[in-house]
C-alpha cells in the first residue's frame, strides 16, 4: 500500500494518455456489459431451463405437426410425471416490430409444467373463466402499457380463424411474474380449447410437447423409450431435454453466443494491444527514473511488481468503471429492443468474469514492459 | 563501520571491463584505493578516467571485473542482486548531476522514496522526511514539485533524499555540475556541513577544481589508474 502513491503518481506523469487508455478499456467494458445481457437474452430460455423437463417435437423439424392424441399415451410411459403441449401462433401485435411469442397452452397443466411463472389465484380463477383470455409476462404487459381487462387484438400469421377472420381478440385476465429476474415475462398465453376451437385449420393437431420426467437421472432413457413408442408412425419423434432444445431454438437466428464471443474477442485483443503500448511507452520514458529506483535500492522484483501493478490499476480503473456503468446503464434505461429480449439484466457471473477479464488486461498488458524495467541494468539506465 | 584501520571503503585491484560488441575497453586497470570513515574525497580526472565507473562500484550499481570492493568489511561485488539492492538501500546515499528526481512527485515524497524500503511506519517516514528536509534547508517547499523548484533547489532535495536513511556513505557524481556558482556553493557547504559536523564519509566525483578544493582530500584518476593521491 505504501507504493501506492508512487504507482498512482505514474499514471499522472502523462495525464491525457492515461486518461485516453482508460476511457478506450471503459468503452469495452461497457460493450462488454451490454453484450452479456444480450447474449443472456438470446439464451433465456437454455438458463432457465427444467433439467426435469424434455420437449418432444417432430423427427423432421418443429413446424411439422403431432397429434394432440400423443399426450396420453406420453404419460403412460414409465417416469413420465406429466405432459403438455404448445403451438407456436406468430401472431402481430399492431405492426411486425412488436414481436413477442404467443401460445395456447392447457391452462392447468401448462402453469403445473411451469412453476417459475408466477401467477395469482384471482387472475388465474379469471383465466379458466374465460375462454378468450389470456394472459401477458410482466415485462410484455409494460412495454405495451397492458392492464387487466384489456382487449389484445392479434393478426394471424399462420392460424387464420374459421370465420376467415386473420384476426384473435383475446381479454387480458391476468399478467404473471417470474420467480426471479431470470425467468422469461415477455410470453403471452391464452387458452388451447379457444384456439382448437376457432382455428381454420390443423385440428388436433399440436407443435411440441413438454415432458416432465420423475428423475432427471433417467432423462435420457425416457426420451429415447417416449421416441420408440412413436417409430414407424406417421409421426416420428425427437426428445431431447429442454435446455438443449431451447438452444437449437436459438441458433436458428445465429450462434449468438459464439457472435458475441467474437466481438468481445476482437475488441479486447485491440484493448490489449493500446494498453500494452501505453505500457510500453510509459516504462520507455522512464528508463531513467526505473534505474534511480534501483539505484536506491528497489530490487528487480519491486520493479516488475511496480510496473504491473501501474497497468493492472490502469486496466482496473477502466474496466470497473466500464462494468458500473454498464450495470448502471442497463438497470435503469433496460432493454434496448424494448422488450424484445425475455431478459436483460448483467449476471453477478458475467461480472465477476468482467472483473477477471480487467485483471488479466492488465496483467497481460504490463508484463513485457514490467520485465523490460526488470531486466534494466542501473548503470545504463542512468546513462540514458 | 571502518575496518581495524579505520577505512571505511577498500578497492583492492579492480579491472573493469565493458565489452561493446567483439571489442573490449578496459576502463579500470588494477585500482587500488582506501577511504576512512568521515573523509571527503574528491575524485577528478578527464572525461573518459574511469571516475563514475568507479563511482558505479563503491555504490554497487555495477560490479568490477576483477578485484574486490570491501565496504564497511563486507565484500560488496559477491552480494547476490538481491542483497546488493538491500546493501544499497541501507548504506548508500546517491546525489546525481542531473538530480534525478522523480517529477511526478513532490519534495517530500522524492525524500521518502529510500524510506519505502523500510519497515518504518507512515508516521515516522513523515519524521525521517522533515528532518532530511530540514537539514538541507527546504521543509517550506516539502509540497513543491521538482518543476517548482530552481536547479539548487531540486539538488538540495536530491540530498535530502540521499541522507533520509542516515547511509554509511555518500556518493555525489558531479553534484554541482549543472548549478551556476551561487547554487554550486550552497551545495558544497552543505555536503561539507554533513562531512564535517555529522561525519559522513563523502565521495565526490567533480571536473572543478573549487568544489574539489572542499575535499579534505583529491585523487585524480587518468586511463583508469590513480595518478595522484593528496589531501586539499
Amino acid at each position: 500500500m505504501k507504493y501506492f502513491s508512487v504507482i498512482w503518481s505514474s499514471l499522472k506523469r502523462k495525464k491525457t494518455r492515461s486518461i485516453l487508455t482508460i476511457l478506450s478499456i471503459l468503452v469495452a467494458f461497457i460493450l462488454y456489459g451490454y453484450l452479456s445481457a444480450i447474449r443472456l437474452g438470446f439464451d433465456a430460455g437454455v438458463e432457465v431451463s427444467g433439467v426435469d423437463r424434455l420437449v418432444m417435437q417432430h423427427k423432421v423439424s418443429l413446424i411439422q405437426f403431432l397429434p394432440e392424441s400423443y399426450e396420453a399415451r406420453i404419460e403412460q410411459v414409465q417416469g413420465v410425471d406429466s405432459a403438455v403441449h404448445g403451438t407456436w401462433f406468430g401472431g402481430i401485435y399492431q405492426k411486425p416490430m412488436n414481436f413477442f411469442s404467443q401460445f395456447p397452452v392447457k391452462v392447468e397443466e401448462y402453469l403445473d409444467m411451469y412453476p417459475e411463472y408466477v401467477i395469482s389465484d384471482e387472475h388465474k380463477k379469471a383465466w379458466l373463466e374465460t375462454r378468450n383470455g389470456a394472459i401477458a409476462g410482466r415485462t410484455i404487459a409494460e412495454r405495451f402499457g397492458w392492464k387487466v381487462g384489456d382487449r389484445i387484438p392479434i393478426q394471424a400469421t399462420i392460424w387464420t380463424r374459421k370465420d376467415g377472420n386473420p384476426t384473435w381478440e383475446f381479454n387480458l385476465v391476468g399478467i404473471y411474474d417470474g420467480v426471479d429476474k431470470s425467468t422469461d415475462t415477455t410470453q403471452f398465453f391464452f387458452r388451447y380449447d379457444y384456439f382448437q376451437e376457432a382455428r381454420s385449420f390443423g385440428s388436433g393437431n399440436v407443435g411440441w410437447y413438454w415432458i416432465r420426467v420423475d428423475n432427471p437421472d433417467n432423462a435420457a432413457e425416457i426420451a429415447k423409450e417416449v421416441d420408440q413408442l412413436f417409430a414407424n408412425s406417421p409421426a416420428e419423434t425427437k426428445t431431447q431435454p429442454e435446455a438443449a432444445f431451447m438452444q437449437g431454438f436459438a441458433k436458428q437466428i445465429g450462434d449468438i453466443g459464439f457472435i458475441m464471443t467474437a466481438i468481445l474477442g476482437a475488441v479486447f485483443f485491440t484493448i490489449l494491444l493500446v494498453a500494452g503500448n501505453s505500457m510500453a511507452q510509459a516504462v520507455r520514458e522512464r528508463i531513467q527514473e526505473i534505474a534511480v529506483l534501483k539505484a536506491l535500492g528497489f530490487t528487480h522484483t519491486a520493479v516488475l511488481a511496480m510496473v504491473l501493478a501501474e497497468s493492472l490499476l490502469l486496466a482496473c480503473l477502466g474496466g470497473f468503471a466500464g462494468l458500473a456503468i454498464a450495470w448502471t446503464m442497463i438497470t435503469t434505461m433496460g432493454d434496448p429492443t424494448n422488450g424484445s429480449l425475455p431478459v436483460f439484466f448483467l449476471p453477478v457471473k458475467d461480472v465477476v468474469i468482467g472483473v477477471l477479464l480487467a485483471v488479466l488486461t492488465g496483467l497481460a498488458a504490463g508484463i513485457l514492459p514490467a520485465i523490460r524495467a526488470q531486466k534494466l541494468q542501473i548503470a545504463d539506465g542512468l546513462r540514458r | 563501520m571502518a575496518d581495524a584501520n579505520g577505512n571505511l571503503v577498500e578497492v583492492t585491484g579492480v579491472d573493469k571491463v565493458f565489452h561493446r560488441g567483439s571489442e573490449d575497453i578496459h576502463v579500470l586497470g588494477g585500482l587500488c584505493l582506501k577511504i576512512p570513515e568521515g573523509e571527503f574525497l574528491a575524485l577528478m580526472g578527464p572525461s573518459g578516467s574511469g571516475k563514475s565507473t568507479l563511482l558505479n562500484l563503491l555504490a554497487g550499481l555495477d560490479r568490477p571485473t576483477e578485484g574486490s570492493v570491501t565496504i564497511s568489511g563486507e565484500r560488496i561485488d559477491q552480494l547476490s542482486e538481491r542483497r546488493l539492492a538491500g546493501w544499497r538501500a541501507r548504506h548508500v546515499g546517491l546525489v546525481f548531476q542531473f538530480y534525478n528526481l522523480m517529477p511526478t512527485l513532490n519534495a517530500a515524497r522524492n525524500v521518502e522514496l529510500p524510506l519505502l524500503l523500510t519497515h518504518l511506519s507512515r508516521t515516522e517516514r513523515k519524521k525521517h522526511v522533515e528532518v532530511a528536509l530540514s537539514v538541507v534547508g527546504l521543509n517550506h517547499r516539502h509540497g513543491h514539485y521538482p518543476r517548482q523548484l530552481s536547479g539548487g533547489e531540486q539538488q538540495r532535495v536530491g540530498i535530502a533524499r540521499a541522507i533520509v536513511t542516515d547511509p554509511t556513505l555518500l556518493l555525489c557524481d558531479e553534484p554541482t555540475g549543472d548549478l551556476d556558482r551561487k547554487s554550486s556553493d550552497e551545495i558544497l557547504d552543505l555536503l561539507q556541513a554533513l562531512n564535517q559536523d555529522q561525519g559522513k564519509t563523502i565521495i565526490m566525483v567533480t571536473h572543478d577544481n573549487d568544489a574539489a578544493k572542499r575535499a579534505s582530500r583529491i585523487v585524480h584518476m587518468n586511463k583508469g589508474k590513480l595518478t595522484t593521491d593528496a589531501a586539499a
